[in-house]
């Protein structure tokens, strides 16, 4: 019988915002899937409190955002939504289309790593499952 | 402080009284746990017990790309028109090589994400058959448990391998749809047996009326011709005929009567008991060398022993039991 320890890596992938091109988020999802984590993939247009509640009940760990318009902008009310949600300790990555002065303020938000066009499948791979495994060691330890 | 829970730093019984309160960050835990495996589940799902058996299963599966994600999420606007609530297991294949996954069931079900009377987990198949079903069923038990009055499973069914669905519901529903040659050559591998209800998806398509068709004579001239399977037409993606195949899954169920679904919870414990069982003699075996099993293995590989034989023989000695 497998552990939980053992468990594979939960992530979710998704869009939010009006941007419909999911192009990247697939090809990231399947970067994810290869390196034997279960990719949790939504539909684009998310709403922030919808994708609170998607990674909440699918119980990821990690949440993975394609941004390639200004979508990114709305990534500090999801780490506000997820924070009311009490779900503050769940890493938040974002990959697309980045300006570099809108970088320094996603990071300060709380975004955990942005990933640019050209990142590698390496790099957002072992970013993912570091940032992961991290959550899980936290969330095991946290007491009530 | 957080609410959060930590499932490895609780107590099985703290857990459990939050899912059966209804604690979707608890029940959405628990799945984990039990999914996982293991002795943490197992004293959860003995902590949750008590509280199962009110769900009404529902498997529904089919060929891929039928349609069956759509017309789950159709059936979730359905009953919760009727204020039920739902829970939806949908699961994908893992990988056999990676162990990873892509589950993408949910980008048809995205209408009822916020609906607090709808609970829906994606699930990897995570290997083999049998695993899957026990994964399955586990994590039924625990929505059960948390109340949630309906719990549809949907599993891709794509012939006699992937047939688990009805290991763990107790109506499943095959959807098939036309266009697909293969679908009806699943059905003939035996899915047809197992259905208690036939749904033919997008009805729209003008060869759906073949498919029917077929599927029709192919009723007929089943052994059990005699067990009348409703045959639905539907086109989830209009929503068309949803409210029929809600009446068809109703009817289907009040069938079941009390000693019905007794009896088929009794047949489910049976298949699961026999996979597992079986999953935990070829693990041994395989991990197992002694002077007895190798006599075992010299005389069939010398010919003078067929597998079968050898197999009974096995299993009513001891050999296997050697840890
Ligand atoms: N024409 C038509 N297409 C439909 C209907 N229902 C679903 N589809 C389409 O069929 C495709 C597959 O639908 P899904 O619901 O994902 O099918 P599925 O059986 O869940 O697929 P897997 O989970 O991948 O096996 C999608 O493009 C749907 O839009 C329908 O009633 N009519
Ligand atoms: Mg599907």
């Amino acid at each position: 019988m497998s552990t939980s320890a053992q468990r594979p890596y939960r992530v979710l992938v998704s869009k939010i915002g009006l941007d419909g091109h999911d192009r990247g988020s697939r090809i990231v999802a399947a970067y994810l899937r290869d390196a034997g984590m279960e990719v949790i993939y939504t539909a684009p247009w998310q709403e922030v409190q919808a994708l609170v509640r998607m990674a909440s009940d699918e119980d990821v760990d990690l949440i993975g955002i394609s941004s390639l318009a200004t979508d990114h902008l709305l990534l500090p009310k999801l780490l506000e939504a997820l924070r009311a949600a009490d779900l503050g300790d769940l890493p938040v990555v974002v990959g697309g289309i980045v300006p570099d002065e809108d970088e320094q303020a996603l990071i300060e938000a709380g975004v955990r790593r942005v990933f640019h066009p050209g990142s590698s499948r390496d790099e957002i791979v072992s970013t993912v499952a570091a940032l992961a495994a991290e959550a899980r060691i936290q969330r095991k330890t946290e007491s009530f | 402080m957080s609410v959060r829970p930590a499932v490895e730093s609780w107590g099985a019984s703290d857990l459990a009284a939050r899912v059966r309160a209804g604690n979707r960050a608890s029940i959405a835990r628990a799945i984990s746990t039990v999914e996982a495996g293991g002795k943490a589940s197992a004293e959860l799902l003995k902590a949750l017990h008590e509280a199962t058996g009110r769900a009404r299963l529902f498997g529904i599966t089919g060929a891929p790309g039928v349609g069956k994600s759509t017309l789950v999420g159709a059936l979730i606007a359905e009953l919760r028109n009727g204020y039920q609530s739902v829970a939806v297991i949908a699961v994908d294949p893992s990988s056999p090589v990676t162990g990873g996954a892509i589950l993408g069931d949910r980008v048809r079900m995205t209408q009822h994400v916020e609906d607090d009377g709808v609970f829906i987990r994606s699930l990897a198949s995570r290997g083999s058959g049998g695993g899957l079903s026990l994964a399955t069923s586990r994590v039924a038990e625990v929505l059960d448990a948390a109340g949630l009055e309906n719990v549809i499973i949907e599993t891709v069914g794509a012939g006699q391998s992937e047939i688990d669905v009805i290991d763990v519901a107790d109506i499943t529903t095959v959807v098939c749809a036309p266009g697909l040659g293969d679908d009806i050559q699943a059905m003939k591998a035996g899915l047809l047996e197992v259905a208690d209800v036939l749904v033919v998806n997008k009805a729209d398509d003008p060869m759906a009326t073949l498919t029917v068709n077929q599927l029709e004579s192919m009723l007929a001239l089943r052994s059990d011709a005699g067990r009348k399977v409703p045959l639905l037409k539907t086109a989830a993606r209009d929503a068309v005929g949803i409210p029929e195949l809600a009446d068809a899954l109703n009817q289907a169920f009040e069938k079941l009567d009390q000693q019905g679904r007794a009896e088929r919870r009794l047949q489910r414990m049976q298949r699961l008991l026999a996979t597992v069982a079986g999953g935990i003699v070829a693990r041994r075996l395989k991990a197992t060398r002694g002077r007895r099993l190798d006599q075992l293995l010299t005389r069939m590989a010398a010919g003078e022993l067929d597998v079968e034989t050898a197999a009974v023989a096995l299993l009513k000695s001891d050999v296997w039991r050697q840890d």
